[in-house]
């Protein structure tokens, strides 16, 4: 039997996080299928069929999905389960969700967060904060499993040609009414995809000094992240926090300026492939996970890199 | 209005835990153990909704073996009303767990379960989720904002890409992030108040509910290391070393 994949999106644009997850997804198994779940989104369907090694795309398109209401996409989940053996989506908010709502309506004990496939039963899923790696085998019939985006690559997004199949609306909730969302608005490019990261911790100071970062980030192409500390004291919102219990980035050059690194940041941004830290106290934890380190007032070193990545 | 929070006894978010030589698990012999930080952050709100006169009796719940009992108490100490204990040894799985909680909501008629939205140790983020589930009420996954609406709860969650407003009828199952609220130290006389204060304990089979697990950890390993690189000492020198030896821009 095939894996089933829930595609994420807005209804304008698909996360790339989907095709992380139909990265995984073909290490499972050959056969894949996604989902999608939306309303007007037909564009998505379209995108999704294009993905290498998508067989077919299932999609629902109705005011039901418009905003991602739990019960209303795990009802159509279930709805299809039992032409799977498997269902994946990606470990963001949307899919740690989702999943595990979805396996205890089916009875089915999810498994979250994976980074590795080991066999079609057999998974590998960081715990405590990522300080160990558990191997864990599933008994289930149908296995549900978020995705940790960063540990899988991208499946190619242009050369697939599946068909587009039409499923059923299966009703919305009268449990739960959508009333509005508070979007973080920005032109730089998304946390958990980005190339480059630059982040900021309470060593900032001020939501204004993050403008800092803002402008090194542009100059990288890259994106804006903050530790708890930084998000907490309310120098930038929620959704740039990077840790255990925020966002999992893995850019090629994760840049931490003002943080200390305790262990819930780093497992978050430890899988980067190059690590720099600005921070005044040598003995901060943070330089022993650095491939660059420098020891200094950030004040001092922030514009000195902004003016000589300018001058170059 | 009633309600339960469940909360489970964790490795102190403090300590840095260590892979068994064995490689089954990890060591938990003589480490400082605490609850779960954000099944403090649950037990916080709850009291917040009882103070506020929402709520007229907060209830923690803990699955796990004797120890547990000194996570409830922390439960009791910051001001719940009294706890439940249902002890077992076992390894449970989010799903048994979920059932369990279920069984328990019933049985007290509660109107509100909040839990928190991960456990630091297993990191699953699936117990609340399930328990919404299998119970057939509202989720509010995430939330950093509640408050009595109409009858039912208006909450904001936080998601991936900012903050999302919900209304969900009562009764719910909610799941509390970090934002939601600041918890409070338990105060000495309320340590000395707690421990006169109720815990029922009772077995999953009291509750009727099986104990099977799904799943088998086949081996808990050590993640790769990474090492200390170099040290910098300008701009100049980590542009180039960026440009010319990592190659990352
Ligand atoms: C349940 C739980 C979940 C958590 N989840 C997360 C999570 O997901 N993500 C996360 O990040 N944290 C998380 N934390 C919090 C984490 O433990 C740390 O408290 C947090 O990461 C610290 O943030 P920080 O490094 O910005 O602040 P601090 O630890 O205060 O570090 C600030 C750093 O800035 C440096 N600094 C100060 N001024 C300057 C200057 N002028 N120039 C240069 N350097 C300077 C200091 O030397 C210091 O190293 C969690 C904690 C718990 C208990
Ligand atoms: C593969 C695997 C291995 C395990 N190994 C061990 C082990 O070696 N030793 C051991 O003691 N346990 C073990 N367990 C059980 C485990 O510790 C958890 O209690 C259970 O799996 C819930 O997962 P979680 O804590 O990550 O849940 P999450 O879904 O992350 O927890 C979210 C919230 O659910 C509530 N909650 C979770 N667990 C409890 C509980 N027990 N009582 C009350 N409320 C709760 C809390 O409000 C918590 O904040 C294991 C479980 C699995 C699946």
């Amino acid at each position: 039997m095939s894996v089933l994949v829930i595609a994420e999106h807005d209804n304008s644009q698909l996360f790339p996080s989907t095709l992380n997850t139909v990265a995984a997804a073909s290490k499972i198994n050959s056969e894949v299928d996604v989902l999608v779940a939306g309303s007007d989104c037909g564009d998505i369907a379209a995108q999704c069929a294009k993905i290498a090694g998508v067989g077919k795309v299932l999609c629902a398109d109705a005011p039901t999905y418009a905003n991602e209401i739990t019960e209303n996409t795990a009802a159509l989940v279930k709805a299809h389960v039992s032409n799977y053996s498997h269902v994946l989506a990606p470990a963001s908010t949307f899919g740690k969700a989702l999943i595990p709502y979805t396996a205890a309506l089916c009875d089915v004990q999810a498994i979250s967060d994976i980074s590795e496939v080991v066999s079609e039963d057999t998974f590998v899923r960081p715990i405590y904060a990522g300080n160990a790696l558990q191997t864990v085998q599933s008994s289930d019939s149908v296995k549900m499993i978020t995705v940790r985006t960063t540990a899988f690559e991208l499946a190619d997004a242009e050369s697939g040609s599946a068909e587009v199949i039409t499923v059923e609306d299966f009703g919305a909730t009268d449990w739960v009414q959508f009333v509005d969302q508070n979007l973080s608005q920005s032109e730089r490019p998304e946390l958990t995809s980005a190339k480059v990261v630059v982040s900021g911790g309470r060593g900032m100071q001020n939501g204004d000094n993050f403008a800092m970062l803002e402008k090194l980030a542009d100059n990288l192409g890259g994106a804006v992240g903050a530790s708890r500390a930084a998000v907490d004291a309310g120098f930038v919102p929620n959704d740039y926090q990077v840790g255990q219990t925020g966002k999992v980035v893995a850019p090629d050059l994760y840049l931490a300026v003002g943080i200390s690194g305790a262990i819930q940041h780093l497992a978050g941004m430890k899988d980067s492939k190059v690590i720099v830290a600005i921070n005044n106290d040598e003995e901060a934890p943070i330089f022993q996970v650095s491939d660059y380190g420098w020891n200094e007032d950030l004040f001092v070193a922030v514009p000195a890199l902004q003016a000589e990545l300018e001058s170059n | 209005m009633k309600i339960l929070v469940p909360v489970k006894r964790v490795i102190d978010a403090n300590i840095r835990v260590r892979v068994k030589a064995d490689n089954t698990g990890v060591e938990t012999a003589n480490v400082k153990m605490a609850m779960n930080p954000f099944c403090e952050i649950a037990v916080e709100e709850a009291l917040r909704l009882k103070e506020a006169g929402n709520a007229e009796e907060v209830i923690v719940v803990c699955v796990g073996p004797e120890k547990s009992a000194e996570t409830i108490r922390t439960g009791l100490a910051m001001g719940a009303d009294r706890g439940v204990h249902v002890a077992t040894d076992e390894r449970l799985e989010p799903l048994v767990i979920a059932k369990i909680l279920k069984v328990v909501a019933e049985k007290e008629g509660t109107d509100l379960v909040i839990l928190g939205k991960q456990s630091i140790d297993d990191d699953n983020n699936q117990t609340g989720q399930m328990l919404a589930a299998i119970m057939g009420r509202p989720l509010g996954s995430y939330i950093s904002k509640i408050e009595s609406s109409d009858g039912g709860f208006a909450i904001t969650r936080e998601i991936d890409a900012g903050l999302e407003s919900l209304k969900i009828t009562s009764p719910a199952v909610v799941t509390a992030d970090l934002r939601l609220n600041e918890p409070r130290y338990a105060s000495l006389p309320n340590i000395m108040k707690a421990k006169k204060k109720p815990i029922e304990v009772m077995s999953p089979e009291d509750l009727g509910v099986e104990v099977k697990n799904r799943t088998n950890v086949v081996r808990v390993d050590e993640p790769p290391a990474r090492e200390a690189g170099i040290m910098v000492s300008s701009a100049s020198e980590l542009v180039d070393k960026l440009k010319n030896e990592a190659k990352v821009i």
